[in-house]
């Protein structure tokens, strides 16, 4: 939602935005606000620089590994979970207070834990992202589900249709848009499960570079590794939002 | 039931519907319906016209096999009737369209609840579209039409699956005033072509004599017949012609007269 | 879920799994996950240690101060969102990044900057918290009924007033979903920024607990955390059932 009115605006206004934030990021720099913070130009060159000479690369191949597989996991378990618990009671009954806790909850605190059981490599990043990701795709495509226009249903059952075609052709339809902005938000926690467990535990992928960026003083350089993870996020959620209109076409036109 | 309404409800016409001694008490204990008696005449058009709360929506429910009544029975054609059916299409008050699927999709969708091939709920859908006068809005989505729009959308897909009885729960409730008179009187010359059987629920006394040729009274919570009243009106003048007849106002007097009883 | 034909309250499902925990953390053999009433008896043990209450006072201390800059700088920020288009198009951009950011990786910024330490773990509330509560109150301001403060204008209220007055109370509904959220993100962000920290508050136990393996007390503090920050959220949200009920005449 809050992405939406993002689309909308004008590249000239988005221009002048990035122009001002980066602007002002530049002054900063300059003043500088404090010796370890860089000008925007410096981390510019870092970012451009890293982009070429494949740190980024090798950084991103350890990170995006863990986030598309803590992904996908999250998103069949999620959405599973979450159409189950919206068209069962006793599922409903029995899950739905436990997810609202953990979604409530600083699950990351669990991640000193996932570390003592599964070490410092692939399996430790997976569950972070998975304990980030899935309460957040569940409690959507729950509320999805649930909360059906109650005519909607009459409607098909008026027409004699089946329980399956009410689910298949009603339900799940209606859902979509709910069960989209979950699976959004559940990326968007998947990266900071990601990041939190490369910085915590496991020193590798863009966590890694920026703790060692840290710990070698070459602050132009953490800036841009932190720059080039947001913008990350930012460019697979806003191409995630456009393609919203694959399951709701009635969006395409607007 | 008194004597004098039950009187006028044996016509010549064959019964379609009856309802047997419903009465519906909801989970929370509301009690909507007590003791409804009813015949519906086959081939005409039976409004319940009441105070709102008092069970229309309930009662109609009933008889589409939607809700299951605490007591009593309705039989459609002398067979009870325990669930919707293909004899009967809905057309609800919010219209009840699917915001995602376009004109043709949304008119087609009863056909393609039983299975219908493609093709020919196509064909079929068109026809009624245009029928309900939406010709060249079969790519349109719900939300880019007016409500008055979207309720022949509703109109059409409950035509399609060419039901013999017809159900509207106040079809033209949330439709702006001009939009509604249009809409009833396109409706009632679809109508008389198409041969139905119509149930209509509206709490407009107004919409009532004019749509009707019999109107069910019924009283506030617990919902009751009060009186069955049948207007004899001469449909083939024009529609502002009908709503100056004497015969017309007449009858929205009477009604008035027993409506005002229950402020 | 029914028995004997009436509901059970769905709260009771905590009973069925605290239950389940109790038997797998008995019979389970895992080392991680001990029974539930070893960790209820560990938490009873911990509360009045002094490392504990140490350890409470300065997350609290960071939490309370980083949630309060987030409202005293987030209800300003999305009030003028709210009614001016030009900030609302040159901020919202990065507002709208900033909410779904992986802001985990910003963390390190401030340790560079403030140092390792309370600044830091007060920085990183902040801003977990702060963008929520600016787009809920810019959201609450562009619902603002627009016959509202014409109606004030008409009385000849003045334009301070109107604004404050009538924009603030009118968005009040929003505002406070949008402070909740930041509280429940304010509590990820304090202990967030305390793991990352690692030598301070709940963070500074939580590594040593799973250091030493004292799993007892590691799900003690966990299950603390957790009931503190639903609780939080509850309560917020109770207040805004009752706000909501003044303001559905809006
Ligand atoms: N699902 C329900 N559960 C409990 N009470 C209901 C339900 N639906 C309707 N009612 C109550 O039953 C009465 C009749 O409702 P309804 O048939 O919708 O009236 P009408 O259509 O005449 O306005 C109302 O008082 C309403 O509050
Ligand atoms: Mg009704």
């Amino acid at each position: 939602m809050a992405l939406r009115t993002l689309g909308r605006q004008t590249w000239l206004w988005k221009l002048m935005s990035f122009a001002l934030f980066f602007g002002a990021w530049e002054i900063a720099g300059r003043i500088p606000i404090s010796l370890s913070f860089p000008t925007f130009i410096e981390t510019f060159i870092a970012f451009v620089r890293m982009t070429f000479n494949g740190e980024f690369a090798t950084a991103y191949l350890q990170t995006i590994q863990p986030l598309i597989i803590g992904v996908a996991i999250s998103s069949v378990a999620g959405v599973g979970f979450g159409v189950l618990m919206g068209l069962w009671r006793t599922m409903e009954w029995f899950l739905v207070v436990i997810f609202i806790i953990l979604y409530a909850s600083p699950v990351a605190a669990i991640i000193p834990l996932v570390t003592y059981m599964y070490g410092i490599g692939l399996t430790s990043k997976v569950i972070a992202v998975v304990i980030m990701a899935l309460p957040l795709i569940v409690l959507n495509c729950y509320k999805g589900v649930r909360h059906t226009h109650p005519s909607l249903i009459e409607m098909v059952r008026s027409f004699q249709g089946s329980r399956w075609q009410e689910i298949r052709l009603i339900i799940l339809p209606n859902a979509s848009s709910l069960i989209f902005a979950g699976l959004r938000l559940g990326i968007g926690a998947g990266f900071i499960g990601v990041v939190l467990a490369e910085l915590l535990i496991t020193p590798t992928g863009i966590g890694d570079l920026i703790t060692y960026h840290r710990s070698v003083a070459d602050y132009p350089e953490m800036f841009a590794d932190i720059t080039s993870i947001i913008a990350l996020s930012a460019v697979s959620l806003t191409v995630l939002l456009k393609m919203e209109f694959l399951v709701r076409p009635e969006t395409r036109k607007r | 039931m008194n004597q004098v309404a039950k009187n006028m409800t044996e016509t010549k016409q064959d019964t379609i519907v009856e309802v047997d001694g419903i009465a519906m008490r909801y989970e929370g204990g509301v009690q909507a319906l007590k003791g409804v008696d009813l015949k519906i005449p086959s081939g005409e058009l039976t409004s319940f016209l009441g105070p709102s709360g008092c069970g229309k929506t309930t009662l109609l429910k009933i008889i589409a096999g939607l809700l299951t009544p605490t007591e009593g029975e309705v039989r459609i054609r002398g067979k009870k009737v325990t669930g919707p059916g293909p004899d009967r299409a809905f057309v609800f008050q919010d219209f009840a369209l699917m915001p995602w699927a376009t004109v043709q999709r949304n008119v087609e969708f009863g056909l393609e609840l039983r299975g219908m091939p493609k093709d020919q709920r196509g064909e079929k859908a068109v026809k009624y579209i245009a029928e309900v006068g939406l010709a060249g809005f079969e790519k349109s989505y719900p939300h880019e039409l007016s409500g008055g729009m979207r309720q022949r959308v509703g109109l059409a897909r409950a035509l399609a699956v060419d039901a013999d009885i017809l159900m509207m729960d106040e079809p033209f409730a949330s439709v702006d005033e001009q939009t509604r008179r249009k809409f009833q009187e396109d409706m009632l010359d679809l109508l008389s072509k198409e041969k139905k059987t119509v149930i209509f629920v509206t709490h407009s006394i107004e919409e009532a004599v004019y749509v009707s040729d019999q109107v069910v009274l019924l009283s506030p919570r617990p919902g009751q017949v009060q009186r069955i009243i049948r207007t004899e009106i001469d449909r083939s003048k024009s529609p502002d012609e009908i709503r100056r007849d004497k015969n017309y106002l007449d009858y929205v007097d009477d009604i008035w007269a027993v409506l005002r009883t229950y402020l | 879920m029914k028995l004997n034909g009436k509901q059970i309250p769905i709260v009771y499902s905590l009973f069925l799994w605290a239950a389940i925990w109790e038997l797998v953390g008995r019979y389970g053999g895992l080392a991680i996950l001990p029974p539930l009433s070893a960790v209820f008896e560990a938490g009873v043990e911990m509360v009045p240690t002094d490392k504990f209450k140490s350890a409470m006072v300065v997350t609290l201390d960071a939490y309370f101060r980083g949630l309060a800059m987030a409202v005293a700088i987030g209800i300003p920020m999305g009030f003028l969102m709210g009614v001016s288009k030009t900030i609302d198009r040159l901020i919202g951009t990065w507002v709208n990044i900033f909410v779904s950011a992986p802001l985990t990786a910003v963390v390190p910024i401030f340790m560079v900057i403030l140092g390792i330490g309370q600044a830091t773990v007060i920085a990183s509330v902040f801003l977990f918290a702060i963008w929520a509560i600016v787009l809920d109150t810019r959201a609450g301001v562009k619902h603002v009924n627009p016959s509202l403060p014409e109606m004030a204008h008409s009385f000849g209220a003045s334009r301070w007033l109107i604004f404050y007055r009538i924009y603030l109370l009118a968005a009040l509904p929003e505002v406070l979903a949008g402070i909740r959220l930041g509280l429940i993100r304010a509590v990820k962000g304090v202990v967030i920024g305390q793991l990352l920290v690692a030598i301070t508050g709940i963070g500074e136990l939580f590594e040593l607990y799973s250091r030493n393996f004292l799993f007892d007390e590691f799900w003690a503090l966990l299950l603390m955390v957790f009931a503190f920050a639903f609780a939080t959220a509850e309560a917020v949200g109770l207040v805004e059932k009752r706000i909501e009920y003044y303001a559905r005449t809006r």
